[in-house]
């Protein structure tokens, strides 16, 4: 009897199957588009951009590379040969493979853009040498800096590797407590919050002086200035998701049966964590600058450190180097907090904007 | 013997509830909300609040809820006095509440959760949701659903702890009129699957006279019961009847809605 007119309801006649649970909030129409388009073939244009721009790149370079001894610049001609036929393989494997062709789809623009950039920025230096050495080595040079000084790169990154999680760690950890705590008690917000305001906004680089006076090890002083960096925009933002818990969901909570834990654990920290995630990626951003500078003060090792080496010996091609290796550092970093996020807030999918 | 005690336990007694909040204008004053409210409500009884806007309604709830203390006045829940909140009186609100980061399943047992029982009472999840027909939608999260279905599993949430008594604020007046009657029906059921008390606040007279035993109804700035009419009408009621068209007459004139002769 109840199950009958449970069914007889057509607001909630359940669907035919599983897989249309209402779990894929996409437009039908839309997500029918998108599909068609994926999965027609390539036409010729876009398929072979990459591999047009990489023989450009490649003409360009062959053209100037005959007056400079082979040493400095096979590598480089190497790698764009290596450009050449990666993306010839790949223009052919995608006939074949439609998860690939609907990511070539996507990504052929931005790879042509970068080889073309590559090939205009030798012609600018290396080819017409309309920038002044050495402070703008060609892409060959670079390449060549980051081919043979690769050990001491590879230490460096790891080195800045493991003083970044150190005080990023540490300093989540303790911005989310004093976070929660400000943002949950008053009188801990009446006492804590003008001590955050004040003293939150100076940049961790500051104290820099203070730090390597107090601190046992550079190391440690490093680390403790990152953590800091990070502290103040995750206490900041738990602090003000946490006190802006709807009064709603906490009095639904209250009739429920909720105790404080319940409250603060399973309604105000949830209800906070949007927030908290603005705050993790302001922290990594000012954790990135920090790293930099700290590495480049008081510790012998990292990639900040081995930036302004570089530089004192005016070896400008190693500077670049470092700051394509930072690039791919720093952005690994940042697309794993993304990935993160998208895990823990997959309950906001559909209803924000990403 | 048993049957009666549980009646009684479920009784809820309001005698003389007064409550004033600060004037908006001036801090100072204090501006009586609630004047002297007394009812009481036997176990299993369905009864409506009407009312226009501003005469205390939602407060009323929220001071049988726990989640306000009045001025004066005394609170009973069975015998025992209201201080704070607490899971034998269930409270839904118009917007659902359900809890985003949560799914409708998850949602459902919070109330088990928050009292550190789902363990021992885990089945009795699916028969709640079961009871409001969501289980296809145990894994979906709560934007989702509709308004209908978002309602129903707040109903089902508050319904879980067995509540003795139910306080509806105005669940059904965010719907739209056919979700709306069809989700009386909802409400109904359920009061008659598990004889809840149920103290439904409205500003719905058709829906008050279609689904309660009695109705109370209110008058505003400093909000009193001016009147109580018992419905004695055969359930399933008729929306087209005579002698529920003539209900709804009469409360219409008693509030000055019936328009000039």
């Amino acid at each position: 009897m109840l199950q009958e007119e449970i069914t007889g309801h057509p607001e909630i006649s359940p669907p035919k199957s599983t897989t249309q649970l209402p779990s894929a909030p996409t437009h039908p129409d839309i997500d029918a588009i998108q599909r068609m388009e994926d999965e027609s073939e390539l036409g010729w244009p876009p398929q072979l951009a990459v591999p047009v721009a990489a023989l450009v790149a490649l003409a360009i370079h062959l053209r100037f590379s005959k007056r400079a001894p082979v040493v400095e610049t096979h590598s480089y001609t190497l790698f764009v040969y290596e450009i050449v036929a990666v993306s010839l393989v790949l223009a052919i494997a995608q006939r074949f493979w439609t998860p690939l062709r609907s990511w070539m789809r996507h990504m052929c623009p931005i790879f042509t853009a970068a080889v073309l950039a590559i090939g205009l920025w030798d012609v600018v230096t290396f080819g017409f040498q309309l920038l002044p050495l050495p402070y703008f080595p060609g892409p060959a040079a670079v390449l060549r800096s980051l081919i043979s000084d690769r050990v001491l790169l590879l230490d460096s990154t790891w080195h800045s590797l493991a003083l970044l999680l150190s005080g990023y760690t540490v300093g989540v950890l303790v911005g989310l407590i004093s976070g929660i705590c400000i943002g949950w008690s008053t009188p801990v917000r009446y006492w804590g919050m003008p001590m955050l305001k004040v003293v939150g906004p100076i940049p961790a680089t500051a104290w820099i002086p203070l730090a390597m006076v107090v601190s046992p090890s550079a190391i440690v002083s490093a680390a403790g200035l990152i953590a800091l960096a990070v502290w103040f925009p995750v206490t900041m933002l738990t602090a003000s998701g946490i006190s802006n818990t709807p009064a709603s969901y906490l009095d639904v909570a209250r009739t429920l049966g909720a105790g404080r834990a319940y409250l603060i654990f399973r309604v105000a920290i949830p209800a906070a964590v949007p927030n908290i995630f603005i705050g993790l990626f302001m922290g990594l951003g000012a954790s990135f600058l920090t790293l930099v500078v700290a590495d480049s003060v008081g510790v012998r090792s990292g990639l900040g450190w081995y930036v302004s080496w570089a530089q004192g010996w005016a070896e400008y091609g190693e500077v670049y180097a470092a700051l394509i290796i930072m690039a791919a550092f720093f952005s690994t970093i940042m697309t794993l907090l993304f990935r993160v996020r998208d895990r823990v807030l997959v309950w906001q999918k559909g209803v924000i904007k990403w | 013997m048993v049957a009666l005690a549980e009646t009684e336990a479920s009784s809820l007694g309001i005698r003389e509830i007064r409550k004033s909040f600060p004037a908006p204008d001036d801090p100072l004053t204090r501006r009586p909300v609630l004047d002297g409210i007394s009812f009481s409500l036997a176990a299993g009884e369905l009864v409506s609040l009407i009312g226009p806007s501003g005469c205390g309604k939602s407060t009323l709830l929220r001071l049988i809820a726990g989640l306000d203390s009045p001025d004066s006045g005394e609170l009973l829940i069975g015998a025992d006095p209201i201080t704070r909140p607490g899971a034998e009186r269930g409270l839904v609100f118009q917007d659902p509440n359900l809890f985003p980061w949560l799914t409708v399943r998850r949602n459902i047992q919070a109330g088990l959760v928050a009292r550190g029982v789902l363990r021992e009472k885990h089945e009795e999840v699916d028969e709640f949701m079961g009871l409001v027909g969501l289980e296809v939608f145990a894994n979906a999260y709560p934007h989702h659903l509709s308004g209908g279905m978002a309602q129903r599993a707040a109903l089902a949430r508050a319904l879980i702890n067995h509540p003795k008594v139910l306080l509806l604020d105005e669940p059904l007046g965010a719907l739209d009129a056919f979700t709306r009657m069809r989700m009386q029906d909802e409400v109904l059921r359920l009061w008659q699957a598990r004889r809840t008390t149920m103290l439904l606040v409205t500003h719905d007279i058709d829906e008050a006279i279609y689904m309660s035993d009695r109705i109370m109804i209110m008058s505003p700035r400093p909000g009193r019961i001016e009147r109580t009419i018992c419905i004695a009408l055969d359930r399933p009621r008729q929306r087209s009847s005579e002698d529920f068209l003539r209900l709804r007459g009469d409360i219409l004139n008693f509030l000055h809605f019936a328009g000039k002769a």
